[in-house]
């Protein structure tokens, strides 16, 4: 354990620990405070972030702050490491690293960015994310390519898709058809229809795929869907032989914290493999969707590390994208303002953690995406999530969630409107998947200059896709 | 069509690529009264008088958790689960205890704590209750200690639950046998969703719990034990 020092003021401050460092260094949230890792001062938090910067990113190799022999997602990390794609920035420190990615992304050199992924770990974007500001983390994810598809293409540069969220409280089939055609007349669903299912039963999950599979097969549309029920509830629908395009999974940055999900390595690789047998890809071959969020390791108490050192959530956050990224996904997703004010107290902390998750996964090789959410008992509101969005938008975001009206009537928490979709496309030019988008043109749901028509229900294309919703 | 179908909010129009002044201000409101339910004081006085004219003739005490206000709960959901330093209760032996908690919604214990408390001792003869207990910045853990001091076999809590968009006054009724602090949220029972006349009501509420009282006291514990009669307790709750 090397113990790190810097002086700042005339002060000097000690971190006794990588992890330390790397909590001390990160920006306020409320997460690292319940924790009891946070800087207990400004100076303290910049004395980190200067001893921090000095780090040489060959350091996350070898020290851990998670143990390699406790810990299945420690091991993933350190055995898939790819020295080859590492070589170019392996001299580097992490404050080096920051001005070689701030650059690249100024230079708009996207190759050299992302073909660094699989040589990068999730300590190492994790440590240089927390030297960066919110524009930092635009300008260099906007720089960052990740491109992957099943029956549509994401990730294009000038594209925004979102994933069409319809959900109901009681799974009523009718309910969930309203909510996915309001989304389809709104330009939604070109990442996925993808539905959180009111009851985690095998014959509910098998009901809902294969009525977004009814949908999706009677318009033709080049989407996929999802069923967003546990891995083991997706593993016998798929022996039942039901359509499923997605494996879904909620995933942790420790294995202590997939075990609170209940899930393991094996189980996902299973899932998976099972998915890719259907072949129902048709552009890609990418059969998963994991979602992940800052503070899910802390919530479960399995936030924990070398010694017993509580680990900060944002490092741990990224560990989940390890897991993620091990099972090639077609969409990943931090639902970042779900989990509540202990983890991620204000509009201010919550913003800023989308920023970083969205930076951090893509840097790590994902199909970044983010459900920019509140619940009621935050401090946050649609200012918020509107500078979120946009934020996201500049910063060449994959998809984002929308759900009627902001409202989720099933998980009781506001997520982005079909609208507000619209609205980032307007205002930062940015437009659907492309095969979604020339679908919507042949459903005559585009005007001429490609943007999605205010049609009145009774108006002919409109009519045409309820009438056809008719089972 | 659409908005026959289902309670979301579908089918809002559009004014450009926005919604609708009106549809706007809708969503405004919703999401203000949920945000107000949050932040609203605990009127304990408010409490006992409604206890009064439901004809709940129980002694009534207050106390706090160890968080001191609602900044600090929101962010500690640790402190919101222990007791103030320094409070005491006054022991005894009792079949059951009741604490009403502020949770994340003091509107939900002011308009249907009273008639859920006087709904379910109705349906106990025969039990000796404690004092019922008026928890500020309360969680539902917080019973566990309160329970254990009081000298209670079951406690009850009875918390506001978090407000919805259209739902800000909910309860939530939680029951642990053998209550004391580090139960596990496994070992609890829940009914969720007490909100007469849009949720479930009264009389319904207590007949659920009562015969799940019944069940615990008979079994000698509680949560997923008599999973089978009541709700699994929903992720995060404690």
């Amino acid at each position: 354990m090397t113990i790190r020092r810097t002086t700042l003021g005339g002060h000097t401050h000690e971190f006794a620990s990588l992890s330390d460092l790397l909590a001390k260094a990160t920006p306020a949230r409320s997460g690292d405070v319940l924790a009891g890792v946070a800087a207990e001062s400004q100076a303290q938090r910049v004395a980190a972030q200067l001893a921090l910067a000095d780090v040489p990113l060959a350091t996350f190799l070898t020290e851990q702050v998670v143990g390699y022999d406790e810990d299945d997602v420690t091991r993933l990390i350190v055995d898939t490491h790819d020295p080859l794609a590492f070589a170019p920035v392996a001299g580097l420190t992490v404050g080096e690293f920051r001005d070689w990615l701030l650059a690249r992304a100024a230079e708009r050199d996207e190759a050299a960015i992302s073909s660094l992924a699989r040589g990068l770990t999730p300590e190492m974007v994790a440590a240089v994310s927390k030297l960066m500001r919110t524009a930092d983390l635009v300008a260099v994810a906007r720089r960052t390519r990740v491109v992957t598809g099943l029956r549509s293409t994401l990730g294009l540069p000038g594209r925004l898709a979102s994933r069409l969220q319809p959900n109901h409280p009681t799974d009523d089939p009718l309910g969930v058809t309203a909510s996915i055609l309001d989304g389809l007349l709104h330009g939604s669903g070109d990442a996925v229809i993808g539905i959180n299912p009111a009851t985690d039963s095998p014959a509910q999950t098998i009901a809902l795929l294969e009525l977004v599979d009814a949908v999706i097969g009677r318009y033709e549309i080049p989407t996929q869907s999802c069923v967003l029920a546990h891995v083991t509830t997706t593993l016998r629908a798929l022996e039942a032989g039901a359509p499923v395009d997605l494996v879904f999974a909620s995933v942790a940055g420790t294995q202590a914290g997939n075990r609170g999900f209940g899930i393991t390595l094996d189980q996902l690789a299973e899932a998976r493999a099972g998915a890719l047998e259907l072949r129902r890809g048709t552009v890609g071959r990418q059969v998963t969707y994991f979602e992940t969020g800052q503070g899910s390791a802390l919530s479960a108490d399995a936030h924990r590390g070398v010694d017993g050192r509580a680990v900060d959530q944002q490092t741990l956050e990224c560990r989940a994208y390890a897991v993620a990224r091990h099972f090639d996904p077609l969409l990943v997703n931090t639902v970042v303002g779900f989990i509540g004010p202990e983890y991620l107290y204000d509009g201010k902390q919550v913003v800023r953690a989308g920023l970083e998750d969205h930076f951090c996964g893509k840097l790590l090789g994902l199909p970044m995406g983010v459900d920019v959410c509140y619940t009621n008992h935050t401090d946050v509101d649609g200012d918020d999530t509107d500078a979120l969005l946009l934020l996201l938008g500049a910063a060449g975001c994959g998809f984002v969630i929308a759900v009627p009206g902001s409202d989720d009537v099933m998980l009781h928490y506001q997520s982005l409107s079909f609208t507000d979709v619209l609205t980032a496309r307007s205002v930062l030019d940015l437009r659907p998947a492309p095969e979604f988008e020339a679908w919507l043109a042949r459903m005559d749901l585009l005007d001429d200059a490609g943007r999605v028509r205010d049609l009145a229900p009774e108006s002919a294309p409109a009519r045409a896709l309820l009438a056809a919703a008719r089972p | 069509m659409l908005r026959g179908a289902t309670r979301a909010r579908v089918a809002l129009g559009r004014a450009g690529d926005g919604l609708p002044t009106t549809r706007e201000l809708e969503f405004r409101a919703a999401h203000a009264a949920a945000r107000d339910a949050v932040h609203t004081a605990l009127d304990a006085d408010r409490v006992r008088a409604a206890l009064t004219v439901a004809g709940v003739g129980l002694d009534v005490l207050e106390v706090h958790s160890a968080a001191p206000d609602r900044t600090t709960y929101l962010q500690r959901p640790d402190l919101g689960r222990r007791l103030a330093p320094g409070t005491e209760l006054p022991a005894g032996e009792h079949d059951l205890a009741l604490v009403l908690a502020d949770g994340l919604s003091p509107r939900a214990v002011h308009e249907h704590a009273a008639g859920t408390v006087a709904a379910v001792l109705e349906r106990l003869p025969g039990w000796s209750v404690a004092p019922v207990v008026v928890a500020h910045q309360g969680r539902v853990a917080l019973g566990d200690p309160v329970g254990q001091a009081l000298g209670a076999a079951i406690v009850v809590v009875l918390v506001g639950e978090r407000p919805g968009l259209s739902s800000a006054d909910s309860l939530g009724l939680y029951l642990t046998h053998g209550p004391r602090p580090g139960r596990a949220d496994s070992e609890r029972n829940c009914i969720s969703n007490v909100r007469p006349p849009h949720g479930l009501g009264y009389a319904q509420a207590a007949d659920t719990l009562v015969a799940l009282l019944q069940a615990s006291r008979q079994l000698g514990a509680s949560g997923v034990v008599l999973k089978d009669e009541g709700t699994a307790l929903p992720p995060g709750a404690g």
